[in-house]
């Protein structure tokens, strides 16, 4: 059990996706003007990282690694290299799927996530979330919280750089800077931020 | 056709670049600067895949259904990015471990999907093939001099070969930690952004909210 919460508090803050590795920097710095749809964005993050990460955990686990055909009768087989485009189409799908379902049974959800979902399929941070599970060997049970781990920690980074941005707006910025320029300061100086927590051992 | 081939490779460098203008691709152009031959190799990779995609995209653009575009796109981002990661690991093993997944992601770098996506799906191949090397090219200046800086400031290093001698091996130079971290990439690019628009001002965005100058007459 201790394991498991140290590796979901280091996914938060420590391997912070979007702070210390810089995925999903396009729509970090794209859709974060405003607290609400960076939220809407952030939420819809957490449950495709959920849904996406065990998934593609479930793949590579059963199907693509060294030897993981052995329960049909294929020891030798080594599929590996079908995993970037085998976990981009899983990825694709279950953000179909999941668009569909809430269409259904959450429609004020859906609403309100409105053009983020289809966004999601490009945004790096959920395929960099797989990547990572998969170069760290993670379990299906480490993988889905670590899915949900590394969305939350996503999701607060770009609610909390809105929040700054909302308030960044009323102050004086030298034109060169003002908009992308500041932007990009201010994600740095989030960064540095972020950092006092990479001492901790857990 | 040679001038607007000329001007889809030129145009993106510096007038209408992926990264400081378009805010594209920003990912990897952080992650990879921390030393030049990292950020060389992720370069080429980029640029080769946008250059294939949007030229074999466009080439089947006619043909795509519009509603499932984007998984078409993603399928053949995604072999042509298999291939390089293939051939990296094959022919230079310690860059691609150094790489990790940054080689995978370059399937979801906003510049190869953006590309297909605003050019080669109404553009013919060969010119679609040099908007991509074009807007490649964009993106490795940046890279590269993102790269120039972290590494010389970082550990007095270009490429891995010792420029200005560091302090603990006997030379007078005190290497800058922080240029190696991640917060450093951000100040960076920022400040890059900043050099660019003090010279291209018009690349300057308005502001949303206008700070209301109070003259001396109206206090008055």
């Amino acid at each position: 059990m201790e394991h498991y919460l140290s590796l979901f508090i280091k996914s938060i803050f420590i391997e912070n996706l979007a702070l210390s590795f810089f995925l999903g920097m396009c729509t970090f710095l794209a859709v974060s003007k405003k607290i609400e749809t960076a939220l809407g964005l952030g939420i819809a993050v957490i449950l495709v990282q959920m849904i996406t990460v065990p998934a593609n955990n479930i793949i590579y686990q059963f199907l693509l690694k060294d030897g993981a055909l052995a329960w049909a009768g294929y020891p030798d087989v080594d599929l590996s290299f079908l995993g970037l485009i085998s976990y981009i189409g899983v990825i694709a799908a279950m953000v179909q799927i999941l668009e569909m379902a809430m269409d259904k049974f959450a429609p004020a959800l859906y609403n309100a996530l409105g053009i983020f979902l289809p966004l999601i399929t490009v945004n790096c941070a959920i395929l960099g979330g797989t990547l990572f599970m998969v170069e760290r060997d993670y379990n299906l049970a480490e993988s889905a919280v670590y899915g949900v781990g590394s969305g939350l920690g996503w999701a607060m980074a770009i609610t909390a750089i809105a929040g700054i941005r909302e308030k960044l707006k009323y102050s004086d910025v030298p034109d060169g800077l003002q908009g992308l320029g500041i932007t990009f300061i201010t994600a740095g100086l989030m960064a540095l931020g972020f950092m006092a927590f990479s001492g901790i051992q857990l | 056709m040679a001038n607007a081939i000329k001007s889809s490779v030129v145009d993106p460098l510096i007038d209408n670049n992926p990264i400081t203008l378009q805010v594209l691709g920003v990912c990897s152009a952080l992650a990879v600067t921390t030393n030049m031959t990292a950020a060389l190799i992720m370069s080429i990779a980029l640029t080769t895949v946008t250059a294939f995609s949007s030229a074999m995209i466009s080439s089947i653009r006619n043909h795509i259904p519009s509603s499932i575009r984007i998984i078409v796109q993603m399928t053949i981002i995604a072999s042509l990015v298999i291939i390089v990661d293939q051939l990296l690991k094959a022919y230079a093993y310690d860059a691609s471990k150094q790489l990790s997944v940054f080689v995978g992601l370059i399937i979801t770098n906003c510049i190869v999907l953006g590309r297909a996506e605003a050019f080669a799906m109404k553009n013919p191949p060969v010119l679609s093939f040099f908007d991509g090397i074009g807007n490649g090219l964009g993106y490795s200046l940046i890279l590269m001099i993102v790269a120039f800086f972290r590494e010389l400031l970082g550990t007095g290093k270009l490429f891995g070969h010792v420029v200005i001698p560091v302090a603990n091996e006997g030379g007078w130079y005190m290497p800058n930690g922080l240029m190696l971290l991640p917060p450093s990439a951000f100040f960076v690019i920022g400040l890059i952004i900043w050099l660019v628009r003090s010279v291209k001002r018009e690349q300057i965005e308005s502001a949303d909210y206008q700070i209301h100058q109070v003259h001396r007459t109206e206090v008055l």
